[in-house]
């Protein structure tokens, strides 16, 4: 597989991510060792969904496959469940395209 | 990946008359509008194995750009090489004239009838008329045998629906490292479903061959986009689907860059319009098309793609007509759920395998369906066919994409 699995339990799939995609369905309180440090999940985080390895202010980019995803919307602590509750799309909005196809959307 | 690195591997198909492969020997039943779509299906029903129904939901009078597009597929799902004869039913009173299709894809050198609805006088005769024109196809279709072929006169169609988030993670790589292969040996490989690479566009025009594809891959994304706009829809409600986002995919980016991993690595040499003809032995080329999978599949059959690989994380049972479609999921659930749907288990990489090992066994799989071997949407008798309808209002706004 193209990225790094953590604990055979998720996945990390560039090393730059904040994000990582849960591979079965987490239980709240399930710790993961990621560059030295603890992450604990502050709530259950179902299969093929992903938390956050770091805290994230609104406004921050979210990257995942060491790509732009979308912006946090809401502070995001490290090991909270990351979807469409707290990060949105930069893409694609009615009066708020991205437009800027040359690349500028990626970032990376 | 070093150029080359997969040869050719041999099927037998069956050669056309225009040079091209077929990997299935089939008559199809084509209507050119809607109200003919009842009696194809009939006929097809009642002359059985062989003959194929492509029933469809297209008006009779359609705008100009609607049907010069409507057209365009009519004309390449009967050029398709699984096709060796075609029968077009019109009502008699369409914009379309069935004769035209007819000699188009007569002209590629395989037998080709019309049958006008009201001239057979009504249903009852119709349906009559249509079986044994049908019969009289499939005898002809009969003398077809197959014969050596390889990679290289392979067009395989990528295409992704019900996607979860392993489809990015695990099952579009493994399509990805088979679209490769494919490419290396000399073949075709099509990825299409434009409003899926929005925010991944830029992977994409870095791979592009020169700047005319670069420019034209990017037009087509932007007019994707500005869909959006027109339509006064927020693609945060629709894109990712409510079904995608229950799968855990949150934004449209997320679901693109996974969506793109279908077309693997090699250059990207051509953007093809939607339905029109895709090059034998052309790398790996774009075709632009909605994100609806069933009109984007059935635009790269048009196109002439004689195999589909379909990737799916929450589970589909989708077909074609007239190409075998290749089912490969990357979740393990799904595939012990829908094993009866499933041609290849992608949820093996989570386990530990390899992408590169289940990508061998899909272009593996692709060949021995390509010389016959039945996918599991072709042993069920799924079959669906839809062509993307260009609404006047976005021909007006945005322009004439055909």
């Amino acid at each position: 597989m193209k990225g790094e699995t953590i604990d055979d339990a998720a996945i990390r799939m560039a090393p730059e991510d904040n994000v990582v995609t849960a591979l079965e369905d987490l239980p709240a309180g399930r710790t993961f060792d990621v560059d030295g440090e603890t992450v604990t999940l502050a709530e259950p985080v179902e299969f093929g969904h992903k938390f956050a390895l770091v805290s994230l202010e609104p406004g921050d980019t979210v990257r995942k496959y060491g790509e732009a995803v979308g912006t946090a919307t809401e502070p995001v602590a490290a090991g909270e469940w990351v979807h469409t509750h707290n990060v949105v799309s930069r893409r694609g909005q009615p009066g708020d395209r991205g437009g800027d196809s040359d690349g500028a959307e990626g970032e990376a | 990946m070093s150029e080359s690195a997969t040869d050719p591997r041999e099927f037998r198909g069956y050669r056309r008359a225009d040079g091209r492969v077929g990997v299935r020997n089939y008559v199809a039943v084509v209507p050119v509008s809607v109200t003919a779509s009842a009696i194809a299906k009939a006929v097809a029903a009642e002359a059985g194995t062989g003959v194929r129904a492509l029933p469809h939901q297209m008006p009779l009078s359609p705008n100009g750009a609607a049907r010069t597009q409507i057209e365009t597929v009519l004309e390449g799902v009967g050029a398709n090489p699984n096709v060796a004869g075609a029968l077009y039913v019109a009502l008699g009173t369409e914009d379309i004239a069935a004769e035209e299709l007819a000699d188009a894809v007569a002209a590629t050198g395989k037998p080709v009838e019309t049958l006008a609805i009201r001239e057979a006088g009504g249903t009852e005769g119709a349906v009559e008329r249509g079986v044994d024109l049908a019969e009289s196809l499939r005898e002809t279709a009969s003398e077809a045998r197959r014969e050596t072929a390889d990679t290289s006169e392979l067009v395989v169609a990528m295409e992704c629906g019900g996607s979860d988030a392993t489809s990015g993670l695990v099952a579009n790589p493994v399509v990805g490292d088979a679209c490769d292969r494919i490419v290396e040996a000399g073949g075709t490989g099509v990825i299409s479903e434009t409003p899926e690479f929005i925010g991944a566009e830029h992977i994409l025009a870095e791979r592009c061959v020169d700047d005319a594809v670069r420019e034209k891959l990017l037009a087509r994304v932007d007019r994707r986009e500005r869909m959006a706009d027109l339509m006064g829809v927020d693609f945060r409600g629709a894109q990712p689907s409510p079904g995608n986002q229950a799968g855990g995919l949150t934004t449209i980016e997320e679901k693109s860059l996974g969506a793109i991993a279908k077309g693997g690595t090699t250059p990207l040499r051509d953007v093809i319009t939607y339905g029109n003809r895709l090059p034998v032995g052309g790398g790996f080329v774009v075709m632009d098309s909605p994100g609806y999978d069933v009109e984007s599949v059935s635009g790269k059959v048009a196109g002439g793609a004689q195999v589909v690989v379909f990737t799916t994380g929450r589970g589909s049972t989708t077909g074609n007509p007239i190409a075998p479609v290749i089912k490969v999921t990357g979740n393990p659930k799904t595939y012990e759920r829908m094993h009866e749907n499933m041609d290849v288990d992608a949820s093996r990489v989570l386990e530990g395998e390899s992408v590169r090992s289940v990508g061998g066994t899909l272009f593996d799989r692709i060949h021995d369906v390509a010389d016959g071997t039945l996918t599991a949407a072709e042993r069920h008798g799924m079959a669906e066919f839809a062509i993307n309808d260009l609404p006047a209002n976005e021909v007006a706004t945005l322009g004439d994409p055909t």
